[in-house]
């Protein structure tokens, strides 16, 4: 989508993320600091989008995309690291692939590494507060996460280019008819495979994450511990 | 194993959806959708807006593209593999 995002736009979505990928780095360098235990959770996190966002598969809409695979750094870190992670893939694939682009930078940094991740991270602590199942919870944040990426960009481009005749909504139609529809079935297997990883990180991490992380209570977290062992 | 079984099951779902699609030939093309949505701006513009910036570098073929996309995936998988077996490892030993 390089060059696709004209004059006004461009400039304003990298001004939104900018502040936030500035708050991102500075988190980062804290965890370095202060918790290194959780620097190799930090590159799993930054792995897992790599592997998510590199897969380009058909969904029942006739068309190919991706899931975004940021749910699980956003759950675990947060939303502003999770945006760092999600600008060093988005610069890979836009120096490397020509997919995505420098241009629109901005706007995929802010809907795939700030407004994903920002829901993901809420339906994930509005879920664990009403005791829903934690892989339930991961599922939903993660799946949410995805889907609002894609209504993001749809938006992103609506107002970029409204429609003549149904002005920003109309445009908003269109746009979204190719990307969250296509996305629906992605994002629902972008959540099950995020619900997967998470058994694994409590069984292997799960101290990490439940007691120094502070993204669990100590007793769901041993419960978790004892259904997955 | 609920787990796996449930994720197993949902990318199967998803191929025999794809499969599905396919076989019914509803003339699917099975393009990237950014590259759809690049259509769709043809049309609300009528054909008249022009990109105003070209990628710096394209991969020159798509057997090099789907490469670099196998590169990147298989970066995320031995970090992925690497953390798993590494801490498996340690609580087993």
């Amino acid at each position: 989508m390089e060059g696709f995002l004209p004059h006004p736009w461009w400039e304003v979505w990298y001004a939104l993320s900018l502040p936030i990928v500035i708050y991102g780095i500075y988190k980062i360098n804290q965890l370095a600091k202060e918790r290194r235990e959780t620097l190799p959770l930090l590159a799993l996190a930054g792995a897992f989008i790599f592997v998510l966002s590199s897969l380009k598969l058909p969904s029942v809409t006739g068309s190919c995309s991706h899931p975004t695979g940021a749910g699980m750094g956003a759950i675990i870190f947060g939303p502003a690291i999770t945006a760092v992670l999600c600008l060093i893939v988005l610069v890979y694939q836009a120096l490397f692939l020509a997919h995505g682009g420098i241009t629109t930078l901005g706007a995929n940094v802010f809907s795939m590494g700030i407004a994903g991740p920002v829901v993901a991270y809420l339906v994930y602590r509005g879920c664990m507060r009403s005791k829903l199942n934690f892989y339930v919870s991961i599922f939903f944040a993660a799946f949410l996460a995805d889907l609002a990426t894609y209504l993001v960009t749809s938006l992103q481009l609506a107002l970029a280019f409204p429609s003549a005749t149904g002005g920003v909504l109309g445009s908003l139609g269109a746009f979204g008819t190719v990307f969250a529809l296509t996305q629906v079935p992605l994002a629902i297997v972008e959540g099950v495979i995020t619900a997967l990883i998470f058994k694994y990180i409590i069984q292997v991490k799960g101290d990490v994450m439940v007691r120094l992380k502070v993204i669990d209570d100590k007793r769901l977290g041993k419960l978790k511990e004892m259904v997955s062992a | 194993m609920k787990g796996e079984i449930l994720a197993g099951a949902a990318v199967v779902l998803l191929f025999a959806l794809f499969l599905y699609v396919a076989g019914s030939d509803g003339g699917a093309e099975w393009g990237g959708a950014d590259g759809e949505a690049e259509g769709v701006i043809e049309e609300l513009t009528c054909g008249t807006y022009e990109p105003w910036f070209s990628p710096i570098w394209e991969p020159p073929s798509g057997e090099i593209e789907s490469l670099l996309f196998s590169l990147q995936a298989a970066i995320g998988a031995i970090i992925i593999g690497y953390f798993f077996g590494y801490y498996r490892g340690r609580r087993s030993a």
